[in-house]
């Protein structure tokens, strides 16, 4: 089959791979129909997500239909349409059983070498990124083995469009919950969101969804705004101006109730803090580059929240911790515990609440995805978000 | 420190101080009479710097104390039952070639090293169905060692907390176990292996596998 496979940083390839095989009883192989670039996908293309091996297969958004099961798997039948959460888990577990799949303590198999680069215990699997999250085959693919296939895959007996379910593998859900870790209070609270790629997107349209008073997003590229403007959104670009300035004034002082840092590890930023945290991680000496972050808690109401669905992957400094003490912020993070998400955001697609296709920008087959690949980490053409048939 | 070790050390560390301060070359001085002072003190005070700094904990004697936990949701008369059946043990602890059951108490464990096998009987000292399982090697073993595991119900319904305590004496005293921990084949991440791989065959009853698996490399698993 056709694969979009790592070859090291920088480079993404097409190359004819073996087809996938079902290796346990409780494995499923799915015909993907249709899958996406993620931006986390960037972060392995860059190179800073350590135990990246080359020939990995790429890619964790993906959806399609499932082709075989293996013995054990109870829910899913060989026809059946299906969304693929992108992380892995195992649903016996404790934090599975209390609703918290991402941190599934049975799904990766590698969790020695998660423990050993993170200093911490390891959370569950992921498809396609790295070995410390698992190392599996990835879904930028015409075939994957999806695993524990009675857990994540969640059918799709309506007869919505693939680019109108397909972002419930990641980023719905992930922009969803950055939201609800928010805790808004309909009608009053204001939400900022730094970041309006995909994730921002969804986090700004899921925080009007939850009832936010106001919504204002930060980015730099036109087109992002732009989209955020078509939904109501208040916007900030931060290269025109002072961002914590305009913060204040768009909340009258005091800063914006929660605010959602949908940037993650790899800001580009502005000043010398930004400078300095280039210069880090260019020297290895960091994985992160955090002003979006450092934004974030200058920004924060007193008694807010910073909701960070952004990834970070090391040691951080600089954190303006006293500004977060002194306001008595909360923080909430973490990978998106997409599997109780998916029934809930179906239902308001269905019932016509919001329509996920609007974050697509572009539509390529595999062998283009190498060259996408680039064009979205370069925000060039107006690119925002990349869906891929793996049979165009 | 044990005491062959301690004297081995204490020899070494007097004759490089002895040479550096014979040496003519004032860089070798230094370094040689450092070296050498630094082994002494290591001698003289029974502690192996090197040890701390790796976290490997010692009792007073000089045994290596190991110790880890995990949290398991299966009741622990189960879990007591998985292990007190102790000849399938080595399907646990991959380290481990086979128990063979002597009697009641006494038993026979046989590990690979790299010199070969190794074995010692070892005999139970402690056993309370569902909570406590203790066991010590008999006088006379290649590696004294002695071990416990605990069984206690975790709190909310969680399941059972295991609980696990090894105590060793290595071969090469603590310069052994500073170099197995720097090979990465040591007693603390093998037992962590083994919890784990002992939790995912309770809760799931498989391992997760990325073994065979499709990929761009040469001799990646799948069907072409």
């Amino acid at each position: 089959m056709k694969a979009i496979v790592w070859q090291g940083a920088n480079h993404v390839g097409v190359e004819t791979v073996p087809d996938p095989t079902l290796l346990l009883p409780s494995d499923a192989i799915v015909r993907i129909t249709s899958t996406a670039i993620c931006g986390s996908d960037l972060h392995l293309l860059d190179g800073v997500i350590p135990s990246m091996d080359r020939g990995d297969i790429l890619g964790h958004e993906f959806m399609g239909e499932v082709v075989e099961v293996g013995r054990d798997v109870k829910t899913l039948r060989v026809g059946d349409r299906v969304v693929v959460p992108f992380n892995i888990a195992c649903g016996v577990c404790d934090p599975c059983r209390r609703g918290l799949f991402s941190a599934c303590d049975n799904s990766n198999p590698n969790h020695r070498m998660a423990e050993a680069l993170y200093g911490a215990v390891s959370g569950g699997g992921l498809f396609g990124y790295s070995h410390m999250y698992g190392g599996y085959a990835g879904g930028q693919a015409q075939y994957v083995r999806v695993p524990f296939a009675d857990v994540g895959p969640h059918k799709i007996e309506s007869d919505l469009r693939d680019e109108q379910v397909l972002f419930l593998t990641d980023i719905f859900p992930t922009g969803y919950q950055a939201a609800e870790n928010c805790g808004i209070v309909p009608g009053r609270d204001v939400v900022a969101v730094f970041g309006a790629g995909p994730v921002g997107q969804f986090a700004a349209r899921s925080a009007q969804m939850l009832g936010a008073a106001h919504v204002i997003v930060i980015d730099r590229v036109p087109e992002r705004l732009a989209m955020a403007q078509t939904a109501g959104c208040q916007t900030i670009n931060y290269e025109q101006d002072d961002v914590l300035v305009a913060l204040r004034e768009a909340t009258g002082g005091r800063g914006p109730d929660h605010v959602i840092d949908a940037v993650g590890m790899e800001a580009h930023g502005h000043g010398p803090g930004a400078l300095v945290d280039t210069a880090k991680q260019r020297l290895k000496l960091s994985f992160d580059r955090i002003t979006a972050l450092r934004w974030a808690i200058l920004s924060c109401a007193k008694g807010g929240t910073v909701s960070m669905p952004g990834v970070y992957g090391g040691l951080i400094d600089k954190l303006p911790m006293g500004a977060a003490f002194a306001k008595g912020l909360t923080f909430k993070m973490g990978q998106t515990h997409t599997q109780r998400h998916i029934g809930p955001l179906l239902g308001r697609i269905e019932a016509g609440e919001i329509d996920p296709s609007f974050v697509i920008t572009h539509r390529a087959s595999l062998d283009q995805a190498p060259e996408l690949y680039k064009t979205f980490r370069n925000k060039h053409d107006g690119c925002i978000k990349v869906v891929l048939d793996p049979w165009a | 420190m044990p005491v062959a070790e301690r004297s081995m050390v204490g020899t070494l560390g007097l004759a490089l101080m002895g040479a550096g301060l014979r040496s003519a070359r004032p860089l070798q001085k230094i370094v040689l009479g450092s070296v050498g002072a630094g082994l002494a003190a290591m001698a003289a005070t029974g502690r192996n710097p090197l040890a701390t700094a790796l976290k490997i904990r010692q009792t007073p004697s000089g045994d290596v104390l190991v110790g880890d936990a995990v949290t398991i949701g299966v009741p622990a008369d189960e879990l007591y039952a998985r292990w007190r059946d102790l000849a399938s043990l080595p399907q646990l602890m991959t380290h481990l070639q086979r128990v063979e059951v002597l009697d009641e108490r006494r038993s026979r464990w046989t590990v690979s090293a790299p010199t070969g096998e190794v074995s010692w009987e070892a005999e139970i000292t402690t056993d309370e169905p569902g909570q406590r399982l203790g066991w010590q090697s008999v006088p006379g073993a290649t590696i004294d060692n002695a071990g416990e595991v605990q069984f206690r119900p975790a709190p909310g319904g969680r399941g059972t907390e295991v609980i696990v305590h090894l105590t060793y004496r290595p071969p090469g005293g603590t310069a052994g176990a500073v170099l197995a921990r720097l090979a990465g084949e040591e007693p603390a991440q093998q037992l962590r292996d083994d919890l784990m791989r002992f939790k995912r065959e309770q809760e799931l009853g498989f391992a997760p596998t990325t073994d065979g698996q499709s990929s761009g490399r040469a001799n990646a698993g799948g069907s072409a």
